[in-house]
């Protein structure tokens, strides 16, 4: 009868591991730790991000893996936590022969393993967080804010309400709250906003939640008091949801405020029910359906390998984003094996040409049942993040809709100074003499 | 002015939600001395399996919240026999310690059964301004905060007539006073606990409710029991008037700081100003407004 239970446990403990790890790594596979968050405070988004990305890895492995090449992945729970994911980092760094990437989805665990990525030769990205000057390659060679950062994410919010407003001069005297998570990921935006408030003459208010953000009352009243033309939402986690109920509650118009990508899901939306209904967002994925979806719904969900238990948030936006992660990193990939051999296992040092070389044109994007998906992305040694585009949704109080047709790009040029200037900083700090590494 | 008194009453009415929150840390210590680290772990479950049973098995909201209540009663038994009961007489610490364990413990498990995913509750309770305070003094005072507070008096009222009134509450009152002596007179120690456990699932519940209609049902409703400590410092650990006074005294004091000291030490000082009060108040009365005072002779 024990025995019988020892066994009986053994299997399961078999079955559990393998569960977890998702595909075992064999030598002719590419291995891809997964530092993801499916547990605590931010679980909603961690698990529609790491879904969507393994996800897709099922729809690449499915449809014969990168030239041949099958993706293999292991997930480590962080819980969002710095520590847990420094720890996971460094547990899963050399496993299968070595990682290709990491993508934290934290702006906590980058900053823990960022001084750790050139000596261990893998590649980070960080798809719309972390640092912003980490752009400039030759300073952070091993880094790779794909898309877009915070501080282009601030300038197209100020494009978008300058248009909005009929024109950037008409910001001159308008009152812009700038309601943000009391958090260094709250106060990444101060540079650029500050320099349109001086550039622009508006005036910018800006009003501190501390996390969680589960009460603001206080923060809204004093809104409601300023009476501005404009908020900025730059929330995280519960404090989106709180911030449009109190919003209602004060009586402010939905439609004055214009949150960060953060503050943009259907977990922001859906709990403050009503409240929600008429508030934007920016974004880098275009809501609605694409042929990869439809794809990844017929070929993984359709041989039961899907990712996430509840179908209904296939293509929802952390699970587009995390479609959108895992489509760039097999870019990457695809990109380094024209370099370096076709149908071979590639280096992390590889993989990171792969990704200083990407060029996702719309030509690409429709080979890949994306076309609009995303900005087009092309990237350098001096410029790894590829694009600067965003574009804003509104929620109707059912799904988010697209409000702008087009990318709107903010004042590249400005962005592109702080980002030199941030980063020479760093180099000077670190002892970094700024270069391209060669290929 | 009118301002100042529509963050007042704001204030007010949080302090409130704080203070439904304490009520179950209260009860807890009341009954056995232990400060109950699970309790906020309980409010996050008792919303969770309340939604979840709504959605997952087409429930109606009256026919989820019984069920979750009874989910709620057996969660407070089988603490009592699993965690408690083999710890009787262990010095309160390690009592303590137990309900960090379990409150690990109830924060996986709601997960696992519930998924991570954030979930909307609907109360049929309106989140909009009183119309009849809007027209006559202009200021937003939310109908949904005004609703909490008649039911957090309700049940103060309740618990109040439970604890003073009651054999069962004496009997509480025993085993909180001495786990040996109150068992030596006669009083079932295990039925005493089971029932305080049961009694701090269903404030749990009221409170995962409401806080859970107002922020949706996510696990950062665990973190509401952060916001009770200093309501349970300043009231006393074993008043439940007490816990109402204290959640008053928080709330307004929180929301007048943020508004008119924040601005000029850069904001965001909600978070921190409850526990420098609560300090301050230590200092002068330890044992909190309505606490007991402890004697002991040396």
């Amino acid at each position: 009868m024990k025995l019988k239970f020892v066994k009986a446990l053994a299997v399961s403990a078999v079955a559990a591991t393998t569960a977890l790890t998702g595909a075992l790594a064999t030598a002719q596979e590419q291995f891809i730790p997964i530092l993801s968050y499916r547990v605590g405070l931010y679980a909603a988004g961690g698990s529609g991000f790491f879904g969507g990305a393994i996800d897709y890895f099922n729809l690449v492995n499915a449809n014969g893996g990168i030239n041949g090449v099958k993706i293999s992945w292991e997930e480590c729970e962080t819980e969002y936590a710095a520590t847990r994911g420094v720890e996971c980092y460094e547990r899963l760094k050399k496993k299968n022969g070595g990682a290709t990437l990491v993508e934290p989805l934290g702006t906590g665990i980058a900053y823990g393993i960022l001084d750790r990525l050139p000596a261990d030769k893998v590649p980070m990205t960080t798809l719309g967080y972390g640092r912003s000057d980490a752009a400039n390659g030759q300073v952070f060679p091993y880094v790779f804010p794909l898309i877009t950062s915070y501080w282009n994410q601030a300038a197209g919010m100020i494009k978008y309400l300058g248009d909005k407003s009929g024109g950037m001069d008409k910001l001159k005297g308008k009152k812009i709250v700038h309601l943000y998570h009391d958090s260094a990921y709250g106060r990444e935006p101060f540079p650029v906003l500050e320099a349109y408030e001086k550039q622009l003459g508006f005036q910018l208010i800006k009003i501190p939640v501390p996390h969680p953000g589960t009460d603001q009352n206080a923060q809204w009243l004093q809104i409601r008091q300023a009476n501005p033309d404009h908020v900025i939402l730059w929330g995280w986690g519960v404090m989106n949801a709180v911030a449009l109920k109190t919003a209602a509650r004060v009586g402010f118009p939905r439609e004055k405020m214009l949150g960060v990508w953060w503050a943009g899901s259907e977990e922001d939306t859906i709990p403050a029910g009503d409240a929600a209904k008429g508030y934007t967002t920016m974004t880098f994925n275009t809501p609605g359906n694409y042929p990869v979806i439809d794809e990844i719904r017929k070929k993984v969900y359709g041989a039961n390998k899907g990712n996430l238990s509840d179908k209904d948030r296939i293509g929802s936006v952390y699970h587009m984003r995390g479609i959108t992660a895992a489509m760039l990193w097999v870019e990457g990939i695809r990109n380094a094996q024209n370099k370096y051999g076709k149908g071979k296992v590639m280096t992390g040092e590889q993989v990171r040409w792969g990704l200083e070389n990407l060029n996702v044109d719309e030509k690409r994007q429709r080979e890949l049942g994306a076309l609009n998906m995303f900005p087009t992305i092309k990237t350098s040694c001096q410029d790894h993040e590829g694009s600067g585009a965003v574009k804003v949704q509104v929620w109707d109080g059912k799904a988010w809709k697209a409000v702008t047709p087009n990318w709107v790009i903010g004042d590249r040029a400005m962005i592109q100074k702080m980002v030199a200037e941030s980063s020479a900083k760093y180099a000077a700090e670190k002892k970094i003499t700024p270069a391209c590494l060669p290929g | 002015m009118q301002f100042f008194f529509e963050v007042l009453i704001a204030g007010l009415l949080s302090g409130v939600m704080y203070a439904l929150v304490a009520l179950g840390f209260v009860l807890i210590f009341k009954a056995s001395g232990v400060f109950n680290f699970a309790q906020g772990a309980m409010v996050f479950f008792a919303a969770l399996t309340t939604v979840g049973l709504k959605e997952e098995f087409g429930l109606s909201l009256w026919a989820a919240i019984p069920i979750t209540m009874v989910v709620m009663v057996l969660l407070g038994i089988a603490t009592e026999r699993i965690v408690l009961r083999p710890l009787v007489n262990q010095h309160d610490i390690t009592l303590f310690m137990a309900t960090i364990g379990l409150t690990f413990f109830i924060e996986g498990f709601a997960q696992l059964v519930w998924g991570s995913t954030v979930r909307k509750l609907d109360l049929p309770i309106q989140d909009v301004p009183i119309e009849f305070v809007m027209e006559r003094t202009g200021m937003l005072i939310s109908q949904f905060d005004v609703i909490a507070a008649i039911i957090c008096a309700i049940l103060v009222a309740a618990l109040a007539i439970l604890f003073n009134k009651t054999k069962v509450g004496r009997a509480l009152r025993a085993v909180a006073d001495d786990h040996q002596a109150a068992l030596s007179v006669g009083i079932p120690l295990q039925h005493v606990w089971a029932i305080v456990w049961a009694v701090a699932g269903f404030v749990a519940l009221v409170a995962g409710l409401l806080w859970g209609a107002r922020n949706g049902v996510q696990f950062a409703l665990i973190f509401v029991a952060l916001k009770a400590l200093p309501v349970l410092i300043l009231g006393g650990f074993t008043s439940v008037p007490g816990a109402i006074v204290g959640g008053l005294i928080i709330g307004a004091s929180e929301k007048l700081a943020e508004v008119y000291i924040g601005p000029y030490v850069g904001g965001g000082i909600e978070g921190w100003f409850p526990y420098v009060l609560a300090l301050v108040f230590l200092l002068i009365r330890p044992e909190g407004l309505f606490g007991e005072k402890i004697i002991r002779r040396i």
